[in-house]
């Protein structure tokens, strides 16, 4: 039985908090492990880690009895889930026990580990007359999960303006997040494309011409692209704008974002799901579509053209606008909804969608079916498919499929599929000349920082970075002696801000270090970073961030143009 | 606050006549008469910019008697950035030429008030330049020893003179400082409008609120300037716009590359002190601490060159970028650290507030003047890296000078706009170049500095190569230049440790290199020469040559001739080495930064109906150099042509094979002395010839050379570099040239009648190889250049350049020796005798060393089998 402690999205609901490993004060990093290994706890701590790993859902809730699934490694299971050494042979590997002090991580080491995955993108500056309405955007992830399962993008729409960013947060693996993330921008692209451009797109298929360039994407060097399933990704896509085409009844209307984006969602999600139950004659890919479609994930995206920002969100990631006010300090407009157990009206669309006999087996202990946090997601096939579709996709796929005891297990009380859906809430907003940056975020920012400070951070971060607001001597009388005092602080607060180039890496920091008076504690940034990878699933969720930072200017010109 | 004092100014002296052309247009009364005032249809000079530098052009052309000038001013009179001057005129500059211009300003200045009635606020404060290191005051030291030499007194103080002089300076830190009495400061924008007035008196009419739009060209010569108010016909036009002066450049049809690129600076103006700062208080200059302060109506200013500078209109002017000129104190706080530092009493001082005002900055520091290469009549000064009053008076005088008499009266070859080409006018190039000129300002200036930003425009096409061998490069003219070549087992200083005066880090690595060049052989990859190809149908091409170069290049094919572009006086306008590729194809080899020069000098000069075709073919070949007694070994193996001096003799050049590669030029000469050859490579067979020599020439040693090498033979063997030594006002006769001139072939020639008479009467100053006697080389200064020469005692002239000599394991250098009368001053005759006869030091930095001086190479350098063929040597001789 594997019992599951940390945050997960799928497993019990305990938040990191209510763990007796890490109160408020952290405790010293001796403290932190030997006594708990010496006295008797040692066999929890040691049935939690090794069990802790498993990149996917074996198991429901701590109420539910051992017996009841029981869980056996398999062979098969090595290809599917990559599992580590336990944690056990882990720390006596690294012999922490004779050298307790070289568990702590200097800050260059620190920084190394929060830099690691940080990427930061300008638009060009020499742009001519079409000033981007965004000056750029700065994202990181920190990995709890190994590997992470969360995952990024962000491109530039070359066919139509405007840019597109987003968020996923992967669940029971990362195949399903690793192929939105490369798969739904192109999708939403397409819906966005009029109707001469899809059909010159078709053409150029057609005859074997060089293809117009849809997308320019923005990627760290870690963001990859699965090059195996490119072809087959590319056929569904295809199917979806000859779709598209055939759909079109010559009248050319004006695309409408918010319906390109649910259109965008929804096909993906389809496709996903359609190319799991067609399968394919490469074996390794036959078992790629079945793992995208089995393992689920989140998705938040944004798309920027011109003061018009979108944000469609499907699960429990987040949209926040950090705005301005007139006194300078900054506040948080939420632009998204989160998909889960917090969220009435999603409780009351599930309600209404199933079975009054269903009402309180459809979510329990906060979960859909008692088993998923989010209430939306893409994949996730176990909560969509029917029963029998399930059990016959399983039985004719691979044997690593068949074997696997995640797949096989049917949720409990599941009479009415689809429970699950990846449609998104679309929210719109027209940008103002206060709205200065726009974060995304997976929920591992979320639950551990409120939306207030994480827009106060990043406020600062930037005005810091900027000098927004220029000290002006005015009318006051003010000595050269204040004015140096003044200045000295100023730069110093800069300084301690600067250590950061990107607001994202910036965002963590303090995510993951804050103490309990809002200021990053390197000691204890330092040990949630040094956590050996089976136990930092427990302590935090991964954690990905794109900060997309307007441009008031431009953003200030729209409205003055009107 | 400036602006209103300077209305209240204008107020006072409207009264006085011939003002109302502009200064009405500040009273509403009398506004619309000056704005009734129509245009003039013609003109003989049109100025463009109202400033100090406009202003400073027309008070001289006027006075030289040109009448017919209109000057036209976009906005105000003096109301650009010479009104937010921060009015000091400091004489302590890095040039000679650049002392002078302000020596002459600071003397125009002082008597402005007294000429014109209009005040200028003229007060001789004198400056303290500080020195927080020893570096720092060897600097000083030798700015010093220059100042005196000129007449301009000066003196190196310590820091308990230092507090005497300025009791609120914090002196603690300081190891030195230098004095100069005499400098002042003044009011930039009432020193403009007292030019304008005195030249307004003399004739020039001027008028503001008047745009240039562009500058009329037909046959590469100006005839008018279309403005906002209509045409005007002219002559010549002076573009005196400042910073916008590079836009004002481009907007012709013929555009006119000016290189130049504003940045935002910043100072600070208080309240006055308690007890009020008095007006005579010394200017401070800390530039190790990146500040100047000077007093100013009882408080102070200060100001600063920040190591970030923020450069300003590079997209050109921009009303977004003026609007946002505001103060920016997060950016003047290491400023404003630095001034309380110094000045700590100054703590409870009111602000008054922070002044941001561009200033113009130049590719190399130095200001633009001159006439356009490409269009006649068309005259620039600008580009002031921030010195613009200090330079105004005398950058007027000498640009109103060059158009009445055609040159000025001083060699301005360091600020001449045709050291720039169109390579200098990329935005992008201009902007990153300025954010480093600026802090330069008060950056340390040592000798051998290179720039570091805007680099690798121009390069060979070995230059990957050169640079994989450990090759560390110098610029010149955008040009990728070798220095030397660090060994691979070798380590160099960080490029801020090495900054010395002293002896430099890459002193062994440079010995090994000239070692090999006279026991073996090194090639250098000379490819920046500027090459020219001169053909004719006809025999059209010697005729024109021969009357525009001074030796006889009626030679028989294949032979070099070492020559010069004379000017009308006889100085030299370019030298350069001329082979005759046949009867009528001449190829010509100059300096590299004479690209733009020497082709505006022969396009001005040649007739303009001849079938004479000019091509620049600079591009075309990679020139290498082979230098060294196995050069010969080198060359007749991979050509399997015999190369001793009996077949290829010196100074000869012939197009043969050199590996697979056909059609190679091939030199004897090398421009340093030693023997070897140059090779010109088309460029596609440059690394093919380059892998063939360097894999030839392993078994005789070779290696690779680079330019402090071939600095360091050259100067040892007396060979005296154009722009470096020699400049338009150095006549053949003055630097031991008298065999490259075709005096006695009765043939005409341009600067023959002036070297005719001078050959008459004897030259005035003589260019002379010293050799230092009790200096040490590893302890004492290095002499670099500008280093004043006594003999017996008195000043006689001025280093040109200087190199270790490792044959003779001593300093030599090159300078002129004039003969000042004791009594006059006057300059006289200078014989072999007058120079023989003395005893002489040269003064590093305030310590002199005795030298010798010579007017011949040292004999010993030439022992080795001596071929006749080194004519180079020989000329020097004289007859």
């Amino acid at each position: 039985m594997c019992v599951c402690p940390g945050p997960r999205r799928i497993g019990i609901p305990v938040r990191s908090s209510s763990l007796p490993l890490f109160s408020d004060a952290m405790p010293a990093p001796t403290q932190l492990f030997f006594p708990l290994i010496r006295n008797c706890e040692l066999s929890r701590i040691y049935g939690t880690a090794c069990y802790c790993h498993h990149k996917h859902l074996c198991c429901s809730s701590p109420y539910v009895p051992q017996s009841r699934l029981r869980y056996t490694p398999h062979p098969a299971y090595a290809t599917f889930c990559r599992p580590k050494e336990n944690w056990w042979q882990y720390t006596q590997g690294r012999r922490y026990a004779s050298t307790p002090q070289k568990f702590y991580l200097t800050p260059p080491q620190v920084n190394s580990i929060l830099k690691a995955n940080e990427y930061s993108f300008k638009v060009p500056e020499f742009d001519g007359k079409n000033v981007s309405s965004i000056l750029g955007f700065d994202s990181n992830q920190l990995p709890a999960n190994a590997p992470i399962e969360d995952r990024r993008s962000a491109a530039t729409c070359l066919q139509t303006r405007g840019m597109l960013l987003g968020v996923f947060d992967g669940h029971a693996g990362c195949a399903c997040s690793q192929a939105v993330s490369e798969r739904l921008f192109y999708y939403i692209a397409v819906s966005l494309l009029p109707h001469e451009t899809l059909l010159e797109i078709e053409n150029a298929v057609e005859s074997g011409r060089a293809l117009l360039p849809i997308l320019q994407w923005h990627k760290h060097p870690n963001d990859y692209f699965s090059k195996e399933a490119s072809k087959l990704y590319f056929n569904s896509l295809r199917t979806y704008w000859q779709e598209l085409i055939d759909l079109n009844t010559g009248e050319s209307t004006d695309i409408d974002v918010k319906e390109a984006l649910i259109n965008a969602f929804k096909r993906l999600d389809n496709d996903i799901s359609l190319e799991a139950q067609v399968g394919d004659p490469n074996s390794f890919l036959n078992y790629l579509v079945l793992r995208v479609a089995f393992s689920g994930a989140t998705a938040c995206v944004a798309h920027v053209d011109g003061v018009d920002l979108h944000v469609a969100n499907t699960g429990d990631s987040r949209a926040m606008l950090g705005v301005q006010e007139e006194d300078g300090s900054w506040s948080a407009v939420t632009l998204s909804n989160d998909h889960n157990a917090q969220n009435e009206r999603e409780l009351e669309r599930l309600k209404l969608e199933h079975p009054k006999s269903e009402a309180k087996s459809v979510v329990k202990q906060d979960r859909l079916l008692g088993l998923l946090m989010p209430f939306r997601a893409f994949g996730d096939v176990k909560f969509k498919w029917s029963i029998d579709l399930q059990k016959r996709v399983i039985e004719s796929g691979p044997d690593q499929l068949n074997d696997n005891e995640y797949t096989k297990f049917i949720p409990p009380n599941y009479h009415t599929p689809p429970y699950l859906t990846a449609e998104p809430e679309v929210t719109y907003h027209r940008l103002r000349p206060q709205d200065k940056f726009l974060v995304l975020a997976t929920d591992g920012l979320w639950e551990t920082m409120h939306r207030q400070d994480v827009v106060r951070i990043v406020g600062e971060y930037l005005t810091g970075m900027h000098h927004q607001q220029p000290i002006a001597v005015g009318g006051y009388k003010v000595t050269l002696g204040q004015m140096h005092g003044l200045l000295t602080e100023r730069r110093t607060k800069m300084s301690s801000v600067f250590e950061d180039q990107n607001a994202a890496t910036h965002l963590i920091r303090h995510a993951v270090g804050n103490n309990e008076f809002g200021t990053v504690d390197h000691e204890r940034l330092s040990k949630m970073l040094s956590l050996p990878e089976e136990l930092a699933r427990m302590y935090r969720d991964d954690i990905t961030i794109i900060v997309v930072q307007f441009n008031s200017h431009v953003v200030g010109a729209y409205q003055n143009q009107e | 606050m400036m602006f209103y004092r300077l209305l209240s100014i204008v107020g006072r002296q409207r009264a006085s006549p011939g003002w109302q052309n502009w200064s009405s247009a500040r009273n509403s009364a009398s506004a619309a008469e000056a704005h009734s005032m129509a245009l003039p249809t013609q003109a003989q000079v049109v100025i463009c910019g109202g400033g100090i530098m406009g202003t400073s052009v027309a008070y001289h052309l006027s006075k030289m008697g040109w009448k017919d000038i209109v000057l036209l001013e976009q906005g105000r009179l003096a109301a650009g950035s010479t009104r937010f001057c921060a009015g000091i005129l400091s004489t302590a500059r890095h040039l000679t030429i650049e002392q002078k211009m302000a020596d002459y300003s600071n003397k125009l200045y002082h008597q402005l008030e007294q000429e014109t009635g209009i005040q200028t606020g003229y007060t001789r404060t004198g400056s303290i330049f500080l020195a927080q290191t020893q570096d720092r005051l060897i600097s000083l030291k030798r700015i010093n020893s220059r100042l005196n030499v000129i007449g301009i007194p000066s003196e190196i103080i310590s820091p308990k003179k230092v507090a005497e002089l300025h009791h609120l300076l914090n002196v603690h830190d300081l190891v030195g400082a230098m004095h100069v009495p005499e400098d002042a400061v003044v009011s930039s924008a009432d020193v403009a409008l007292a030019l304008a007035s005195a030249a307004s008196q003399n004739g020039v009419q001027i008028y503001d609120r008047t745009s240039v739009l562009h500058v009329m060209v037909k046959k590469g010569q100006v005839t008018g300037v279309e403005t906002d108010k209509g045409q005007i016909e002219c002559q010549y036009f002076v573009n005196c716009a400042g910073q916008w002066a590079y836009e004002l450049g481009l907007s012709n049809e013929e555009p006119v590359s000016i290189p130049l690129h504003a940045c935002e600076h910043f100072y600070l103006l208080t309240r006055p002190l308690e007890t009020p700062l008095q007006s005579s208080t010394p200017t401070i200059v800390d530039a190790d601490g990146r500040i100047y302060i000077r007093n100013w109506q009882g408080g102070i200013l200060s100001g600063g060159f920040e190591k970030n500078p923020k450069p300003i209109f590079t997209e050109g002017k921009n009303q977004l970028e003026i609007q946002n000129l505001q103060e920016d104190w997060d950016h003047f706080e290491p400023l404003l650290s630095s001034l309380l530092r110094r000045m700590p009493e100054l703590e409870t001082l009111e602000i008054m507030k922070l002044v941001n005002c561009p200033e113009t900055f130049t590719p190399d520091m130095r200001c633009i003047m001159g006439e356009s290469p490409a269009v006649q009549g068309y005259f620039v000064l600008a580009g002031m890296n921030s010195a613009g009053l200090s330079f105004g008076g005398g950058a007027g005088k000498y640009l109103a000078e060059w158009m009445v008499h055609g040159y000025p009266s001083e060699n301005v070859w360091e600020l001449d706009l045709k050291r720039f080409g169109a390579l200098q006018s990329s935005r992008t190039f201009l902007r990153h170049r300025v954010m480093e000129v600026m802090p330069l300002m008060y950056d340390l200036k040592v000798p051998r500095w290179d720039f570091q930003t805007g680099r690798q425009l121009r390069t060979s096409p070995l230059y990957d190569r050169l640079d994989a061998q450990g090759a560390r490069w110098m610029e010149k003219h955008g040009f990728e230049r070798p220095k030397y070549f660090v060994p691979p087992d070798k380590d160099l200083l960080a490029l801020e440790q090495s900054k010395t005066f002293y002896k430099p880090d890459w002193f062994d690595i440079v010995e090994s290199e000239v070692k090999c060049c006279k026991e073996a052989v090194c090639v250098i990859d000379m490819s920046s020469f500027t090459k020219f190809e001169i053909t004719s149908t006809g025999d059209q091409a010697l005729e024109v040559l021969q009357y525009l170069f001074s030796n006889d290049l009626d030679v028989p094919v294949g032979h070099i001739v070492h020559t010069g572009m004379l000017n009308e006086g006889g100085g030299y306008e370019n030298d350069c080495s001329i082979a005759r590729l046949n009867k009528r194809s001449f190829f010509m080899i100059s300096p590299t930064d004479q690209q733009v020069h020497c082709w505006a000098w022969l396009k001005k000069h040649m007739p303009k109906d001849s079938n004479l075709l000019l091509e620049d073919v600079t591009w075309k070949y990679t020139a290498l150099n082979l230098i060294g007694p196995r050069a010969v070994d080198v060359l007749s193996e991979l050509s399997y042509a015999p190369m001793t001096p009996d077949h290829f003799p010196s100074l000869f050049c012939k197009e043969m094979s050199v590996g697979y590669a056909n059609g190679i030029r091939v030199m004897s000469m090398t421009h340093t002395g030693e023997p070897g050859f140059m090779l010109y490579i088309p460029i596609e067979y440059a690394l093919h010839v380059y892998n063939e020599v360097m894999s030839v020439g392993q078994k005789y040693g070779i290696r690779n050379a680079g330019y402090y090498a071939l600095r360091s033979l050259r100067i040892e063997k007396f060979f005296a570099f154009w722009g470096q030594d020699i400049n338009n006002l150095t006549t053949p006769l003055e630097c031991g040239r008298e065999s490259r001139v075709k005096l006695e072939k009765g043939m005409d020639f341009i600067g023959r009648d002036a070297l005719l008479l001078q050959k008459q009467n004897g030259v005035y100053k003589r260019l002379t190889m010293f050799i230092l006697d009790d200096h040490d080389t590893d302890l004492d200064l290095w002499p670099w250049w500008g280093e004043p020469i006594y003999r017996n005692g008195q000043y006689v002239g001025k280093t040109t350049s200087s190199a270790y000599s490792y044959s003779l394991e001593r300093h030599v250098c090159l300078g002129f020796v004039h003969n000042f009368s004791e009594d006059t001053g006057e300059e006289q005759v200078v014989t072999a005798d007058f120079i023989n006869r003395g005893e002489y030091e040269i003064d590093i930095a305030g310590y002199r060393f005795q030298a010798k001086a010579k007017l011949y190479p040292v004999a010993s350098l030439f022992t080795q089998k001596r071929r006749k063929d080194d004519m180079e040597l020989s000329d020097l001789h004289g007859k």
